[in-house]
């Protein structure tokens, strides 16, 4: 989007909501900020309507936070929970169906290509566990075996939270859920080493409890996407509501998890990714 | 890469010298597309289709198109040109019989998210067991997706079916998809001469800033839709929004119908308009029938021909008043349930007069003496 595209026309200035005002005198875009600047500049993001404690709307504010370049970026999400947040959402955003929205973002990037061969435009599918490894594994799958450019995060809070709670491939083995009343019979699918092996140029798993890793990891995602090949995030955000746990102790369960060694933060960089990771962030980002 | 002049529609369609070309239905959707201006193209295989986007792949590779790649599923790849589609480029797919119900579920959303997405279907049977024989029932099912649905009788259809679904898809008042549809096998892997454009001539390109929608490229400042997503909300607004989008749609199908008249030259061709017996039918049916009609005048009965061409809008006015005059309407067809017949008996004012039948299905073809028995009964 070209710069001062986002305004207010004349004569509209009184009428306006207050949070799109906001938006166009203090938001993120053309600017450098990211979740370290949270409280300093108008999100893009103006409330949802989510449950409280939901980690998955804490994910999607960081992540929203850290996009590199938000006035280019089109999201593409999937039914669910977090598709209920994206009306609120000032960037494009395209809800199609459930499970195809790799599909789409595939369509969608090799058409803003085309139309825009000398300028970056980002695509960013957001969606959930349901949608990404039960009904759309196949076109996830099919998107990276491509080499599509685009950017797949997973929203994972281990169950259908919006259906009301039914097991998903997420789930891990043993957990009690609608649809699996003696307990998931098989294990959590290993998404993050699938993605690597089917062509994914960097993968990571990481969750809100980590914000500022997120963010770096959410804007590495997106810059490798841009210039080497897909790349997948895997967010762990359990579901307060239908894990029955307090709203404010979502990000408790997710330490308590990484500290039983049950989630693990890791990352996957191919060597054309390191390479150009490396170029872009200077000797240092391997800390 | 191909050196082509932009022409306008009425040019391309209706001035420019044709030349002939003794050609398949699948050379025809070929030959088409080469002159559509499509931007992007991807294709799946099912028989009788596959060889029609073989053919879009080639002219991909002599630089007709700047996108073109195989995906995975019919499902996925009609995803896939939605995407493109929303991303402001024309896109062009072509898919058939079990392929049209595998992705069955992005058509209404296609016509929902008002796409003008031009798809070729070249029908076949969807029944179990397996068959890959011509049948049009995969047509009945497409009626209420809220796409425009156009029927070819022969090659020569196919080809200027699908270069002017283009245009009246992108028309802004209108702005839906285009099912062009073929009689799988019967129109595709025949041949017959072709009159088409020069190939160095092609449509003007797809404008998507003309679109009612916007176009998800984040060249237009986005605006936050609403603090809750209706479909959260069981309340009078929500409801009211997605009636009132729903009946947006069907309105759009109406605005259609001047540029079908316009580029179509009518929803309908009628021989002998004033017969007391009147065979209406779409697709290849009207060749078959248009051989019985001809044998059945010779020996001096009373029959006219109805070619139904635009099914989505359906030439509801043209039907009806055909309807009044004539004692009797016989629809032949190819497939089992006669998606014709009901469409016509929703139309005429006395539904006795309409006779369903002679179908013929799972591949079986129509021999013009068992349409001209039927007009034999209908003439006693």
């Amino acid at each position: 989007m070209s710069e001062g595209l986002f305004r207010i026309s004349p004569g509209f200035e009184e009428v306006m909501p207050a949070e799109y005002k906001e938006l166009v005198a203090d938001g993120p875009c053309g600017r450098e900020v990211g979740v370290s600047d949270l409280g300093a500049f108008k999100e893009l993001i103006e409330e949802h309507p989510l449950c409280a404690g939901c980690s998955a709307a804490l994910a999607l504010r960081l992540i929203l936070a850290s996009l590199p370049k938000p006035e280019d970026t089109v999201i593409v999400g999937s039914t669910g929970c977090s598709s209920l947040a994206f009306t609120q959402v000032a960037v494009h955003n395209i809800h199609s169906l459930f499970g195809n929205q790799n599909a789409v973002a595939a369509g969608l990037k090799r058409a803003l290509r085309l139309r825009f061969p000398d300028k970056v435009k980002d695509v960013v599918v957001i969606a959930g566990d349901g949608a990404t490894v039960d009904i759309g594994l196949d076109m996830v799958m099919q998107s990276w075996f491509r080499r599509e450019h685009i950017t797949t995060i997973m929203l994972d809070n281990e169950v259908y939270a919006n259906t009301g709670g039914q097991e998903s491939g997420m789930s891990l083995r043993g957990m009690v859920l609608h649809m699996a009343p003696l307990g998931k019979r098989f294990p959590k699918v290993a998404l993050p080493e699938i993605a690597r092996e089917a062509g994914c140029a960097y993968v990571a798993a990481i969750s809100p409890a980590q914000p500022k890793r997120l963010g770096r990891v959410v804007r590495r995602a997106i810059l490798v996407a841009r210039e080497v090949g897909p790349t997948y995030v895997q967010i762990f955000c359990p579901c307060p509501t239908n894990f029955k746990f307090r709203p404010d102790e979502s990000l408790q369960k997710i330490k308590q998890r990484q500290k039983e060694g049950a989630f693990q933060v890791r990352e996957y960089v191919s060597p054309e990714a390191q390479a150009f990771l490396a170029e872009l962030e200077g000797a240092d980002h391997e800390e | 890469m191909a050196i082509q002049r932009v022409v306008t529609p009425e040019h391309l369609f209706f001035e420019a010298e044709r030349e002939k070309q003794f050609i398949t239905g699948s050379e025809a959707v070929r030959e088409a597309i080469r002159r559509a201006n499509v931007d992007l193209a991807i294709s799946y295989p099912i028989t009788p289709q596959s060889e029609s986007m073989h053919l879009v792949g080639d002219i991909y590779a002599e630089g007709y198109l700047k996108e073109y790649f195989r995906g995975e599923s019919e499902f996925a790849v009609m995803a896939e040109v939605a995407g493109a589609s929303m991303g402001g480029v024309r896109v062009f797919t072509a898919t058939g019989g079990p392929g049209t119900l595998r992705a069955f579920e992005m058509f209404p959303t296609w016509a929902g998210a008002r796409l003008p997405i031009v798809c070729t279907f070249l029908t076949r049977g969807v029944n179990s067991p397996l068959t890959i024989q011509p049948d049009t029932i995969e047509m009945a099912f497409m009626l209420d997706t809220g796409m425009l649905m156009f029927h070819a009788e022969n090659a020569q259809d196919l080809y200027d079916m699908i270069l002017k679904a283009f245009v009246i898809a992108e028309q802004p008042d209108v702005h839906l998809p285009v099912g062009v549809f073929a009689d799988g096998f019967f129109v595709t892997h025949t041949r017959e001469q072709v009159a088409v454009a020069p190939a160095d001539l092609k449509l003007p390109p797809y404008d998507p800033y003309a679109a009612p929608v916007p176009v998800m490229d984040m060249e237009s400042a986005p605006v936050r839709q609403m603090r809750d997503p209706f479909v959260m909300k069981s309340n009078f607004i929500s409801y009211a929004a997605h009636a009132s989008w729903q009946q947006e749609i069907l309105a759009a199908q109406e605005r259609a119908r001047k540029y079908v008249h316009r580029y179509l030259e009518g929803l309908v061709d009628v021989e002998h308009p004033e017969a007391a017996v009147l065979v209406v039918t779409s697709g290849t049916m009207v060749s078959q029938s248009r051989e019985a009609v001809a044998v059945a005048r010779q020996q001096g009965l009373d029959i006219g021909l109805v070619k139904v061409k635009s099914l989505r809008p359906f030439p509801r006015e043209e039907i009806k008043t055909l309807a009044r005059q004539a004692r009797t309407i016989i629809v032949p067809e190819y497939n089992r349930v006669g998606w014709l017949c009901r469409e016509v008996k929703a139309v005429v004012e006395d539904t006795t007069k309409v006779i369903g039948g002679p179908r013929v299905f799972g591949g079986m073809t129509m021999p013009p003496e068992v349409v001209l028995a039927q007009i034999r009964r209908c003439c006693a």
